[in-house]
């Protein structure tokens, strides 16, 4: 079948579905199947549709279909020496189309920027499968609502992403990591303070007593921060932010895993169980059995909020609710872009 | 509406305000409203029927309920220095005027962010932050004048956005009110907020989804030195061509730019920026950071720009040269200014690899309206700002004007960019947004507008046109929801 074929059955499959009211679970290489709230629907397999558009390294831009797998798009922009920046998780066999609907970002996200910042221009299959196009392949672009930024972290919510043009930037020439033992209130302080200034950083985490920190750049760049920084230079960096990227760490290895975003100034949060830091404090994992309504309640009183990211139970809800003006306007996007609420339905929220 | 009704309508609207409002902050004689007739797009003008000046949250919740229970459109306004008329004045409605939120609620250093009300200044920002080290990266032309609000509703960009990003990549929450007076708030200081991203949907959205009263704005550590090439090409394609192989070699400069041979000495009779008037185009191509990494970086930088076919190379020797050098390029459009008349500015953005094509194009559009047009351009990102200069006293020469614009955008939507890179729709972009989308993303577009504001009082006819006003255009099929020029590589 052709690759216009493939993408005219996935609208088909859509405009169908919303006829007859039937739930679709877009899935990729089901490496997230484990995000959100429990997926539900028949399941409609974007692996067909795949494949890289158009890359071209001086640009800085790559385009390409939901079904190409992730490693395939980074190893294209590996070949070049250049890089998705924010590090997105794979967490198996990820899709391109997955990795822009769940938005995630891995250990460069405090010093690069998140997916979304990186999101250039979608085509979009909305719920009553409509082909449409958004932004485009250019870094600037204002005309018209910022939709392909909206789509991204949608978790397919409002259309299906078929194909999505991202910026790239070139791949550091030098990356070291440094390793330095540090309480966690300790930890918090320095990495906010490091945070505000002109240092080569590019991830900080801590966990167990060890702050880790990974600088990337040119050559002379990380050297003067090296000097600046201190600590014990890491034999297995590179293996070591892979396994927080792909939580292959032994902490990941736990039953309930919260994700916390707090403001990275937060002190620590005090909370039962183990947590492991990354984004310079940003980012909270915590593997813990405490109820879920103290974990939100110590998220919201730091200002942030608590994701339940993989748990055998999600009956507390995947995502801290929303405030009623703005789940009603989420009700009301849902409504504009998937009027039959076909769409992953209840994956971002029981609402939508 | 007749000119009686419209007089009692004012009165009323002006009277229901001044329930709540002083006296001073409710402006509607016309020597008081005149003022506010136009943003930086003079070409278009009106007169709006109120202005509202509060000073509170409190005060702009009130009008908003007291304007969407009185069907009475509202239009947001900071400094009304934007290019796309996107505060253009409701002659129907009221014109809210946030210019008196000029307070920076918080800096927090250690957090690297700033908490600021929408009527403070983009450079002010950077000023409070100084002292800490920090900065706030986004940079428009315009910033000692323009407003961070306007700034969140253009989604603003300016000389150094390719390393550090637009507004949209520098702002962290927004709160404000939605046209019935709801408080809303969208983002927030911990990274990644829940649900689906209505930052981004907010930032450049021209003031059409809500109306914003405070911002949170991340802070940057200010590079400890910055220093830039001036580079000379006897030809403007090479200059272009210069661009992509500073990127290809994986160089990252802090502020990329391109001025041809018309704009530097336009530029150069004005402030004297010390420009090689002998060349084609130069390049402005600056490195940031220790001066170590600055040295190195900079040493590379004359490397690929020289193998690229730079006839000429000066690099800034102290802070003061680099100032002046940057001095010309943001006083391009004042400087133009005054070599004619009149200048209409174009904001289209294309893929770099497209600049030869495009700028040949604007050559034979200068031909085909005889109307002469200098380029400056944010190479770096490919945004384009070719300034066609024109004389609106004569005949005929403003409608070419016009003309040339919509083809030179036209262009840029053909080979793959857009109408508008930082700029905004607004009011001056609004038939080339029925090139840009087909119907069934503007539909969607409104649908989206009506999310928020069902009644379309906020801002309203700005940035999206409407299917009937594309089909007058001419310029789409709206039947059997047909894509216009869908053989056209636009995305």
């Amino acid at each position: 079948m052709s690759l216009s074929a493939h993408l005219s059955q996935l609208q088909e499959r859509i405009r169908s579905a919303s006829e007859r009211g039937i739930p679709l679970r877009l899935r990729g290489g089901g490496s997230k199947d484990f995000y959100g709230n429990e997926p539900r629907g028949e399941v409609l397999d974007t692996r067909a549709y795949g494949g890289i558009v158009d890359y071209e390294p001086s640009e800085l831009v790559v385009t390409a279909r939901c079904g190409t797998p992730l490693a395939e798009v980074e190893a294209a922009l590996d070949e070049r020496r250049q890089c998705l920046p924010f590090e997105p998780p794979h967490f198996g066999a990820a899709t391109f189309g997955g990795c822009v609907a769940s938005g995630l970002s891995g250990p460069r996200r405090a010093s690069a920027g998140a997916l979304r910042d990186f999101v250039l221009g979608v085509k979009l299959i909305d719920g009553s499968g409509r082909l449409l196009q958004f932004g485009g392949q250019v870094m600037k672009n204002v005309a018209g609502y910022d939709i392909s930024r909206l789509a991204a972290g949608s978790l397919g919510t409002l259309g299906l992403v078929a194909e999505a043009s991202l910026k790239v930037l070139p791949r550091p020439a030098t990356e070291t990591t440094l390793r330095l033992q540090m309480a966690q209130a300790d930890a918090l302080r320095t990495m906010n303070r490091w945070g505000g200034q002109p240092l080569a950083i590019s991830a900080m985490a801590w966990f167990d007593g060890l702050l880790s920190v990974r600088l990337s750049g040119a050559d002379i760049a990380v050297q003067s921060a090296r000097r600046a920084i201190g600590g014990e230079e890491a034999a297995e960096g590179a293996g070591f932010w892979r396994a927080i990227r792909e939580q292959t760490h032994e902490f990941f290895s736990c039953r309930t895993l919260w994700r916390i975003a707090v403001p990275s100034i937060t002190p620590p949060l005090e909370l039962v169980g183990a947590q492991f830091i990354e984004w310079g404090g940003g980012l909270r994992w915590l593997s813990s059995s405490a109820p879920a309504a103290e974990v939100r309640a110590a998220a919201r009183r730091a200002g942030g909020h608590a994701t339940l990211f993989r748990a055998a139970d999600k009956s507390a809800g995947a995502f801290t609710p929303l405030e009623p003006v703005v789940m009603r306007l989420h009700r009301a996007l849902k409504r504009a872009f998937d009027p039959a609420g076909i769409l992953n339905p209840g994956r971002l929220y029981p609402e939508l | 509406m007749g000119e009686a009704l419209s007089l009692n309508r004012q009165k009323e609207v002006a009277h229901a305000l001044r329930a709540f409002l002083p006296e001073r902050a409710v402006l509607f004689e016309e020597e008081d409203t005149r003022p506010y007739e136009c943003d930086g797009l003079t070409a278009y003008r009106q007169v709006p029927m109120v202005v509202a000046l509060p000073e509170s949250e409190a005060q702009v919740q009130r009008i908003l309920k007291l304007c969407s229970a009185m069907n009475v459109p509202v239009v947001p306004r900071g400094a009304g220095t934007g290019l796309s008329g996107g505060a253009l004045p409701p002659g129907d409605g009221v014109l809210l005027s946030m210019a008196k939120f000029m307070r920076v609620i918080r800096v927090d250093p250690h957090a690297r962010v700033a908490v600021v009300q929408p009527g403070v200044r983009n450079a002010v920002i950077s000023e409070v932050a100084a002292p800490h080290g920090l900065y706030y990266a986004p940079d428009p032309s315009s910033q000692i004048a323009c407003t961070i609000g306007g700034n969140v509703a253009e989604n603003s960009g300016g000389v150094h956005c390719l390393k550090y990003g637009l507004t949209v990549h520098n702002v962290l929450r927004v709160r404000g009110f939605t046209i019935d007076g709801e408080p809303i708030e969208v983002g927030s200081e911990a990274p990644d907020a829940a649900g689906l991203d209505l930052l981004a949907l907010a930032i450049g959205s021209e003031g059409m989804l809500f109306v914003v009263t405070e911002a949170t704005v991340k802070l940057l550590p200010k590079p400890q030195c910055a220093r830039v090439i001036m580079a000379s090409f006897d030809d403007v394609e090479r200059a272009g061509n210069a661009v992509a192989a500073v990127i290809a070699a994986g160089i990252i400069p802090a502020g990329l730019e391109m001025m041809d041979k018309p704009a530097t000495r336009a530029v150069e009779q004005f402030v004297g920026a010390g420009y090689d008037l002998d060349a084609a185009a130069i390049l402005l191509c600056e490195s940031d950071g220790t001066p170590a990494e600055v040295e190195h970086e900079i040493a590379r930088m004359e490397a690929v720009l020289t193998t690229a076919g730079a006839v000429r190379l000066a690099v800034s020797r102290d802070e003061a040269e680099r100032l002046r050098f940057w001095s010309g390029r943001k006083a391009a459009f004042p400087a133009v200014g005054r070599i004619s008349p009149d200048y209409y500015c174009m904001d289209g953005t294309i893929p770099r690899k497209r600049l030869g094509e495009v700028l040949n194009f604007i050559a034979e559009m200068e031909k085909k309206y005889a109307l002469r047009c200098p380029n400056v351009f944010h190479a770096g990102d490919g945004n384009l700002h070719p300034l066609i200069l024109f004389d609106a006293s004569r005949p005929d020469e403003l409608e070419r004007t016009e003309r040339f614009a919509a083809e030179v955008l036209e262009k840029c939507v053909a080979v793959g960019g857009t109408i508008t890179g930082e700029h905004g729709v607004g009011v001056e972009k609004i038939n080339q947004m029925c090139t840009q989308f087909g119907a069934q993303e503007l539909e969607l577009f409104h649908a989206v507008k009506r999310a928020f504001d069902p009644a379309g009082l906020l801002n309203p006819g700005k940035a999206v046109p409407t299917l009937a006003r594309c089909a007058e255009y001419g310029r789409m099929h709206v039947h059997g929801g047909a894509l216009p020029h869908s053989e056209l590589p636009r995305f």
